[in-house]
């Protein structure tokens, strides 16, 4: 867009201070990112030296109070519970893109798009305590003790839908009208339209979409928190009670101190580190196009 | 839009009309047992005495007023400071800086980042920096000042839509005419923008209201009415989370917050999605 | 520097009133080998020209060849538009154009410039007036009605919207639209009046309209007017230069009086140009 790199304001100073507090507060927003690292790094500074980073991976356990980090079955706690919602919300929220764009009547057309977009507002809590009074009894009949992997994974699903689904709704109508109209014109049935043409011509926006989703399933604490149990353990079925990275800061920050509290930390820069990942492939597939 | 008259002719095409109207009739299906659910439970205890009155027995009886104030000063200072530093850093993305500067793309950068950030990080971050380093304590300015940080890439992404909706012939004119920039700024494309603003400060409020992670270690759990912005302040989100967690037989008024929390939310879902298809197209044509 | 008319003074001056028509040439814009690229790659080279006060100078060329690229030059559009590199040198009324230093808030006041496609701000009409004008020091409101007025009537938008200078510009017609731009950069008196292709995006009705009030203004205004139309260059214009691209760049193939560029062309290109057998 505009530049400023030539000299056209040397006279004007209101277009110059303006420009130079914009600057200013610019700066601030950018390097949010940078005091959350630098942060997160110096709270977790003391156990990183008394402890190393190789033992929160070796360690025999988690027990914080007795100097013992291991962090690993929290980190497959979130991966598996990131991993099953992901496949389920993933085919879930193309299909119900899919559904809008060129199954439905448009009478549901519109509804169903309202509806998505109104589950994306639902807040997590409203999502966990939903989990916990309806979904965790339910699971209980059928598998004690009920707060589980499962129950995680199914909620999660419910909350990660919407971004794949509006992702993907988004990318559905960017798909240019002369590749539906060729494919018509071959009297191709749509199934097979959609298989042939449309989805390779939205992978890019799938996959931004599918990483967006991912992010928000790390991520989550709340509902996770409620509905899974919350035991340090590595599931061996999906009726285990699980604890997640994100749900062990929240339930032990509250009493933590010295040593426990900077290995909280050493797991919020685990997190942020995953999500970093997460952003810089997405970056990465959608080079060249427009930020936002 | 393809043909929509055409049935399924074979079997794939079959079991793809099958799945395809499948994940629409679950995910609605879902959706009903949610909302139905929490309206069906919260409904019967909502009442003027519970939105106005304290919480008793921990929440099991009395009502959510100092609740609803907390939450309503914890988004104030959110606002009060996430506005000046979202609408400046839009403006100044897409008015002041080329899309190639090195300065706009690392601040992009940095707000992509920031965007993905789980909000329990920010919690992490909220309490080491506005709680512990500036000394605020757990209060409702050390919350307000998390979801501050935590909104500003959603406030800033939908501003700077808003000004780049604006017609660059807008700005061509402006100059030609031998306007400063700074006028061309405050009279043609601030008011031009307003819709991508509000929608902007929409989805911020609902994810500033929506939250619950960043709170719990910065603004706390005092269900007290609150005397100053030091103070803390327990938020209608976390109050949720308390009742079904912590206190047994809370569910009730568990279910009544999580109704009046939906509510809120859904209110604030139709402003947005009102203001997107009505607001910005009204507002760029006319005036 | 020729003093330049204060905007504050009092604002004496009617935007028709008869000035020094086009007489003896008396150049008042002068173009030094100018040259604009956008990152590498050029869109005119090497343009030496110069532009005689009161005159109207048609720039014809076919689309593409960096006519309106060189418009910009002269009130520093190019400015905001990121990685334009402009060199060469241009002078306005003895004011070094490209200098970095200057003032080009002045500097584009004093040159008026009228878009392809009419371009009013979403505003009132009356404010499409006054908000220039404000900001330009003129506050006095009896003046300012009194400027409204007088530039309304020069462009004969008057009678057709007095009653309705409160309701949106946008909601004018495009003719009417494109007058009350013409009106908007009338009334800050400019010296240079730079007109991109005014009636192209007009219906004929209008652009009929657009172009006799253009003719209305020769010989008050120096007017430097980008046309396809050579038959509407032909009709209204004193002066007249053909660009065409040459190599990948745009470049002034002949420059001279209208007469001669038309019946009389010295350059094999304009000869084919101007008889409509190429372009
Ligand atoms: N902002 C820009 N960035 C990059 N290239 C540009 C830009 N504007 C114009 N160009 C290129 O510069 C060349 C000259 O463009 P210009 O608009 O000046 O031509 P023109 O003679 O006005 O054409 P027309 O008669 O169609 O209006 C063209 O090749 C065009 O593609
Ligand atoms: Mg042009």
């Amino acid at each position: 867009m505009t530049s400023l790199s030539n000299n056209t304001l040397s006279r004007w100073s209101t277009d110059e201070l303006l420009c130079w507090s914009l600057r200013g507060i610019a700066t601030i927003a950018g390097t949010i990112v940078m005091l959350i690292v630098v942060f997160l790094i110096v709270e977790a500074l003391p156990v990183l030296h008394h402890v190393g980073l190789l033992r929160f991976f070796t360690d025999p356990s988690w027990h914080p109070a007795e100097g013992l980090y291991n962090l690993t079955p929290m980190l497959w706690g979130t991966l598996f519970a990131m991993t099953g919602s992901v496949l389920i919300a993933t085919p879930l929220g193309i299909l119900s893109a899919v559904f809008c764009h060129y199954y439905a009547p448009s009478v549901l057309a519109r509804p169903y798009r309202r509806l998505i977009e109104l589950l994306a507002g639902v807040p997590s809590v409203v999502y966990g305590f939903w989990g916990l009074v309806v979904l965790v009894p339910l699971i209980a009949e059928i598998q004690p003790p009920g707060p589980s992997l499962l129950a995680g994974i199914l909620i999660l699903t419910i909350m990660i839908l919407p971004t794949i689904a509006l992702m993907a709704d988004a990318s559905l109508a960017n798909v240019p009208q002369q590749y539906l109209r060729g494919a018509a014109a071959l009297g191709l049935p749509r199934w097979a339209t959609i298989r042939g043409v449309v989805f390779p011509a939205v992978r890019s926006g799938l996959f931004t979409g599918v990483i967006l989703e991912t992010g928000r399933a790390i991520g989550e604490t709340m509902a996770i928190l409620m509905v899974c149990g919350n035991v340090v353990q590595i599931p061996s079925t999906i009726f285990d009670p699980i604890r997640t990275l994100t749900a062990n800061i929240a339930l032990e920050m509250a009493y933590a101190i010295g040593d426990h509290r900077a290995a909280l930390f050493v797991s919020g820069l685990v997190l942020l580190a995953m999500i970093v990942a997460l952003v810089v492939s997405a970056e990465w597939v959608s080079r060249g196009r427009m930020y936002g | 839009m393809a043909e929509t008259l055409s049935r399924p002719q074979n079997l794939r095409e079959w079991l793809a009309f099958v799945l395809v109207w499948g994940a629409a009739g679950l995910v609605t299906a879902v959706f009903c047992w949610l909302l139905g659910d929490i309206v069906w439970h919260g409904i019967g205890h909502v009442s003027w005495t519970f939105l106005t009155a304290p919480p008793e027995n921990a929440g099991r009886q009395g009502g959510i007023g100092p609740i609803l104030a907390s939450t309503s000063l914890i988004l104030g200072v959110c606002l009060a400071v996430s506005l000046p530093i979202g609408i400046g850093t839009a403006v100044l993305l897409a008015e002041f800086t080329s899309d190639q500067s090195l300065f706009g793309r690392i601040t992009r950068r940095s707000l992509d980042i920031l965007a993905g950030v789980p909000s329990i990080v920010f919690g992490l971050f909220g309490n080491a920096f506005f709680c512990k380093m500036l000394g605020l304590g757990f209060s409702i300015l050390s919350g307000g000042l998390t979801l501050a940080c935590m909104v500003l890439p959603v406030l800033i992404r939908s501003t700077e839509e808003g000004f780049r909706a604006v017609p660059a012939s807008y700005r061509l004119s402006a100059a030609a005419l031998g306007l400063s920039r700074t006028t061309t700024l405050i009279h043609l494309l601030l008011p031009a923008a307003v819709p991508g603003l509000l929608v902007g400060l929409v989805l911020g409020v609902g994810r500033a209201i929506a939250e619950t992670a960043a709170l719990i270690f910065t603004s706390g759990y005092v269900d007290r009415m609150p005397e100053s912005l030091l103070d803390s302040g327990r938020a209608l989100s976390i109050h949720i989370f308390d009742l079904s967690m912590n206190v047994s037989g809370g569910d009730t008024n568990a279910y009544a917050s999580a109704l009046i929390l939906v509510i809120m939310l859904l209110a604030i879902n139709g402003t947005v999605s009102w203001l997107a298809t009505y607001g910005l197209h009204r507002k760029i044509m006319t005036v | 520097m020729t003093p330049v008319e204060s905007l504050t003074g009092p604002h004496s001056r009617h935007p028709l009133e008869e000035r020094p028509a086009c007489r003896a040439p008396q150049p008042i814009v002068e173009i030094d080998r100018l040259s604009l690229y956008y990152g590498d790659k050029p869109a005119f080279q090497d343009v030496t020209l110069s532009i005689n006060k009161g005159c109207m100078t048609a720039l014809v060329g076919p689309s593409g060849c960096g006519k309106t690229s060189f418009l910009t030059c002269l009130n520093r559009l190019t400015d905001l538009i990121a990685g334009c590199r402009v060199s060469g040198q241009i002078t306005i009324n003895a004011l070094d154009v490209l200098a970095p230093g200057i003032n080009v808030i002045q500097l584009r006041r004093r040159i008026g410039m009228i878009f392809q496609k009419p371009n009013p701000f979403p505003l009132t009409i009356r404010r499409n007036l006054e908000f220039p004008l404000r900001e330009h020091g003129i506050r006095d409101r009896e003046q300012i009605t009194q400027i409204i007025e007088t530039t309304l009537r020069a462009v004969g938008l008057w009678d057709e919207v007095k009653d309705r200078l409160g309701s949106p510009a946008l909601a004018l017609s495009g003719g009417q639209q494109q007058r009350l731009c013409i009106a908007r950069a009338l009334a800050l008196l400019p010296e240079v009046l730079l007109m991109d292709e005014p009636c192209s995006a007009l219906d004929p009705l209008s652009s009929g309209v657009v172009e006799d009030l253009i003719v209305g203004l020769r010989g008050r205004y120096t007017i430097l007017i980008v046309t396809h139309n050579l038959a509407q260059a032909r009709r209204i214009a004193d002066y007249a230069a053909l660009f065409w691209v040459q190599n990948g760049a745009g470049r002034l193939i002949e420059a001279g009086t209208a007469k001669q560029i038309f019946e009389n062309p010295r350059d094999p290109l304009t000869a084919a140009y101007v008889s409509g057998m190429r372009g």
